[in-house]
């Protein structure tokens, strides 16, 4: 190989490079698998869609309640397990999920993305206890 | 075989692109799923074919001073204070008559008429020229006559600011949150970057409750209803009183009545 | 190609950096107005468009104007033009970057931009616009490129791109007619809700934008041993000529509907322009530059003795690109703002950061324009030697 020396450096740099999510995060939590743990205080018992939909598509979900809401001036919507519910990020979905820094926070802080939502829907101020 | 520089940027770059480009139709190719289907409009909220408002200028100019109207709507809409005139916000206000009614104001008007200021805001037209020159349907008319915004969709272009006749319109210079007095929870502010104006209060009239400027008005100087419905109150002061709208001859049809 | 442009002697280096300084620097107080809002400019309630606006309004028209050389060589044959067509193209393709960067750099919500594309909007004149100047960009782009590379390798361009030369002529004039419409169609705004404004634009566009080129060609004559040839200035000086007189003719009937009529809706912007209005005349002096700017310049470009006397021609391309760029930037965009629609007078004037934010986009369209002419000339110096 030419420059072998050079090639070799130039891989080993950009392994490094390409794998620090997963060294530095290890570093940073003490734990080699860290998952974030949202934590929530809420007597309910039910999500308005089954968990993992939600872990996984609530991004769109909002974006369609957004869309009925405002473009179209329907407000209700009934849950999986038909119950009937405003459609609402302010006043539905945050009556339960009432901590930012404690549940949406931590999932989005984790993955590096910062929903700009809170620009305008205005994030409950009570701060609840949230028990380890 | 050999491809030199130029050939190999231009098929990346053909590539990338084509590669971005097909991301549109596959987005418009995706459909619902049934765990977001919407339910049926449950009663409750208030319907009607055309909306409109009439403002009893009459009643209005005999009381000075008096904000009910508009402290109520800004209060309950979150529209911030701004110290520095060139960053205001309003969705409701008083101009002078010469400002509101330009074709209609002349130096030996009924003084009383001349001296007071008019209630001002957004007039929900029937033709809005807002309305037809923003380019992502950011503000709409819907069939009920209310011209609606969508403050996700807004690009912050201005367009609409500039096409109002009325000058309802207002653009949020700044992040408007360290202005607004004391937060309503249960309404959005905006962002900084998005054109705001008077939406009828939707949110309320969809709880089944009038708009706030309406209920605020302690003398019953405001009127608000469906101009299709004869029995409605708007109808029949509009049949009693004499009426006028601002700037009539433009053709945008603005549905705020004003009694003189 | 593009290893063309990384060839240069000192000067050529030095302006390269005076350019990327004064980019970085509008970069980085862009960064504060996306911090801060557009706040930090001097628009207001009353004044929502303002310079930035108005540079893309009177940049369309620079763009516009590369069409003043297409059309006599591809339509009518006129040689002369033949060299310095791919001039004309590559500042066509400079101007559209920086129109699309002011309006970019004027948006409210920038990252929501590509909406305009994914809910397009056919009653908008801003759809329109956004689908001209993209077009335009990609027709300039494949135009340059493939004619470009044919005079590389001296040869003839290939037969399918003339069909694409004839399009970009109408599509020139459409994308200054768009933006005409964009300000003509409104019932809100008096002042821009004249027919005339369209032909308004176009004729101070085919004086500007030629006018521009026969300063490049000036510069590039100094710089290169290239020349552009007597024959193609002296062309270009006529069309600049002709195109100023119609565009002083448009002014003037604009001037008598408004006067005349006394209507005050129309009337009162011309008063604030060129008189002032309840003693708010920021504007008079720059109006009144502009009229002195024409007139000199006309009195240059229409006696033949002053306008073949080089240092005199060029004098008076700066003065009409001067005249219009205060007419149609300054004057227009913001006289139509005040009085606002319910009568109140707002004064507009542009803030520090706001000018540094534009004179780093004006600084990206002259390092466009250096690095394609860079590349053009290197080779037509080559096929000279």
């Amino acid at each position: 190989m030419y420059d072998a020396g050079k090639i070799l450096t130039g891989l080993i740099i950009f392994l490094a490079l390409i794998t620090v999510p997963f060294w530095y995060n290890a570093l940073i939590s003490g734990q080699a698998d860290y998952r974030p743990e949202p934590k929530l205080a809420t007597s309910e018992k039910q999500c308005v869609a089954p968990t993992d939909y939600m872990k996984a598509a609530h991004m769109d979900f909002l974006n369609r309640w957004r869309d009925s809401v405002v473009r179209r001036g329907n407000r209700m919507f009934t849950t999986f397990t038909g119950k009937e519910i405003e459609m609402s990020l302010s006043n539905t979905c945050m009556s339960c999920h009432s901590n930012k820094t404690d549940f949406c926070d931590k999932c989005h802080t984790y993955v590096g993305v910062s929903p700009y939502c809170w620009d305008c829907h205005l994030e409950p101020q009570e701060v609840r206890n949230v028990s380890q | 075989m050999s491809v030199n520089r130029r050939e190999f940027l231009r098929l990346a770059g053909s590539a990338a692109a084509f590669g971005c480009a097909f991301n549109f139709p596959l987005r418009a190719i995706a459909g619902e799923d049934s765990l977001t289907a919407e339910a049926a409009q449950a009663t409750g909220p208030l319907k009607a074919g055309r909306w409109a408002m009439v403002v009893d200028f009459q009643k209005c100019r005999e009381i000075n001073d008096c904000r009910d109207c508009i402290d109520a709507c800004h209060a309950v809409h979150n529209v911030p204070q701004f110290d520095n005139p060139k960053d205001e916000i309003k969705w409701i206000w008083k101009e002078k008559f010469e400002g509101a009614f330009p074709d209609i104001e002349h130096r030996h008007l009924v003084h009383e008429v001349l001296e007071k200021p008019v209630l001002v805001l957004c007039n929900h037209c029937d033709n809005p020229p807002c309305v037809g020159v923003c380019p992502t349907k950011a503000t709409w008319r819907r069939k009920d006559g209310i011209v609606m915004m969508d403050w996700h969709r807004c690009i912050g272009c201005r367009y609409c600011v500039a096409a109002c006749p009325y000058g309802s319109r207002s653009f949020n210079w700044r992040d408007p949150r360290p202005f607004i007095k004391e937060l309503h929870r249960e309404f959005p502010t905006r962002s900084r970057g998005v054109v705001e104006k008077c939406t009828f209060c939707e949110e309320r009239l969809a709880k089944g409750l009038i708009p706030a400027c309406v209920e605020a008005c302690k003398h019953k100087a405001l009127y608000f209803g469906d101009l299709e419905n004869p029995d409605s109150e708007v109808r029949r002061i509009l049949s009693e009183k004499f009426s006028i709208r601002r700037k009539a001859g433009l053709g945008t049809n603005p549905e705020v009545y004003y009694i003189v | 190609m593009l290893e063309r442009a990384l060839i240069g002697d000192r000067r050529y280096w030095l302006w390269i950096i005076l350019l990327l300084v004064l980019i970085s620097i509008g970069f980085l107080f862009y960064l504060k107005q996306l911090a801060y809002g557009l706040g930090i400019t001097g628009l207001s309630r009353d004044v929502t468009w303002g310079f930035y606006i108005a540079q893309f309004t009177f940049l369309v028209g620079v763009a516009a104007s590369a069409v003043m050389v297409v059309l006599p060589y591809y339509l009518h044959n006129y040689k002369a033009f033949g060299k310095i067509t791919i001039l004309g193209e590559f500042l066509a393709i400079a101007a559209v970057m920086m129109c699309m960067l002011f309006i970019f750099v004027d948006m409210g919500q920038p990252m929501r931009v590509p909406n305009v594309m994914l809910y397009p909007t056919p009653h908008s004149l801003m759809f329109w616009d956004s689908i001209a100047l993209g077009g335009y960009l990609l027709l300039n782009v494949i135009i340059s490129r493939v004619t470009l590379n044919a005079e590389r390798k001296a040869i003839a361009p290939p037969a399918w791109i003339k069909p694409i030369i004839i399009l970009s002529i109408p599509w020139a004039i459409s994308i200054h007619t768009v933006t005409a419409f964009l300000y003509s169609g409104l019932a809100a705004r008096p002042f821009w809700l004249t027919a005339i404004l369209a032909p308004r634009f176009l004729a101070s566009a085919f004086a500007s934008g030629p006018a521009l080129l026969i300063l490049m060609c000036f510069i590039i004559r100094k710089l290169t041993r290239f020349d552009a040839g007597q024959e193609a200035i002296g062309k270009l000086t006529q069309i600049v000529t002709y195109a100023m007189c119609i565009n002083v003719f448009f002014i003037l009937m604009e001037i008598f509907t408004a006067f005349y009529s006394n209507i005050p809706e129309h009337l009162e912007h011309f008063r604030y322009l060129y008189f002032g209005l309840e003693g708010k005349s920021r504007l008079v002096p720059w109006m009144w530059t502009s009229v002195l700017l024409a007139v000199l310049s006309l009195v240059i470009l229409i006696v033949p003795k002053l306008r073949h006397t080089n240092g005199l021609l060029i004098a008076a391309c700066l003065m009409v690109f001067g005249s219009i760029w205060i007419d149609k930037g300054l004057g227009m965009v913001v006289a139509g703002f005040v009085p606002s629609p319910i009568g109140h007078v707002t004064e507009y004037s542009p803030t520090l950061p706001e000018l540094l934010i534009s004179l780093g986009v004006y600084a990206i369209g002259f390092f466009l324009v250096t690095i394609f002419y860079k590349i053009a000339l290197s080779y037509k110096e080559e096929a000279m030697a």
